[in-house]
């Protein structure tokens, strides 16, 4: 994946999901095609941390198999950080385990300009992935 | 024998139990691994002894998560 597309509309979505679940860290799935997002899975972080979060597995199956059946694929995982900038952690790359799709952060640190940045993680690698915020609706015709 | 893994039809091994299955998958830090057998969750100290059938339905996936700092 060279890159992750979101439409404002999912992207403004996530930072409302990361803002009213602060100081918990909020977290979800991304899916989509050809690395442009069509929907958002909000997901239970069952750690209800400020400084970590971990996904309901119930939920994944669930998300996974709506995915599958959407005829989607999973694009990214995210999560926010409430108030520490939008890098990996050491823990992030720890629990980057699932193959093949982008790990994006929200940060909330500077509260009037939430930031999102995207990775690519292999081996303990990290990779910048450009994430671009779709001013226009997919399929909807909505300017912005 | 056939199963369905992860959504594709997949043969493995007749009688296998869901340990070794992750191997055979050649799944990478299966102590991370999530696995739902016919719509269930299997108990991580219950994948030794659950063995798998003709046509069970198997989804495995990784623990998703991360943080600002580790716990």
């Amino acid at each position: 994946m060279l890159k992750l597309d979101i439409p404002i509309e999912i992207f403004d979505e996530a930072v409302a999901q990361a803002r009213a679940e602060a100081p918990i860290e909020a977290c979800g799935i991304l899916a989509g095609i050809d690395g442009t997002v069509r929907k958002l899975y909000k997901m239970t972080n069952i750690d209800k941390s400020s400084i970590h979060c971990m996904m309901d597995p119930a939920e994944q199956f669930q998300v996974v198999k709506d995915i599958r059946s959407a005829g989607l694929k999973m694009l990214a995982i995210y999560h926010s950080h409430p108030a520490t900038p939008a890098r990996l952690s050491a823990e992030d790359i720890r629990l980057a385990l699932t193959p093949d799709v982008a790990y994006v952060i929200v940060s909330l640190q500077n509260a009037d300009k939430p930031e999102v940045k995207g990775f690519l993680i292999e081996d303990g690698n990290a990779t910048e992935v450009p994430v671009k915020v779709l001013q226009r609706s997919i399929g909807r015709g909505r300017c912005r | 024998m056939k199963l369905v893994i992860n959504g594709e039809e997949a043969i493995s091994k007749d009688g296998i139990n869901v340990s070794e299955l992750l191997i055979e998958q050649d799944v990478k830090m299966p102590e991370m691994v999530s696995v739902e057998l016919n719509g269930s969750i299997v108990r991580r100290e219950a994948f030794d002894a659950t063995n798998l059938k003709e046509g069970d339905k198997v989804e495995f996936l990784y623990f998703m998560g991360g943080g600002s700092v580790a716990e």
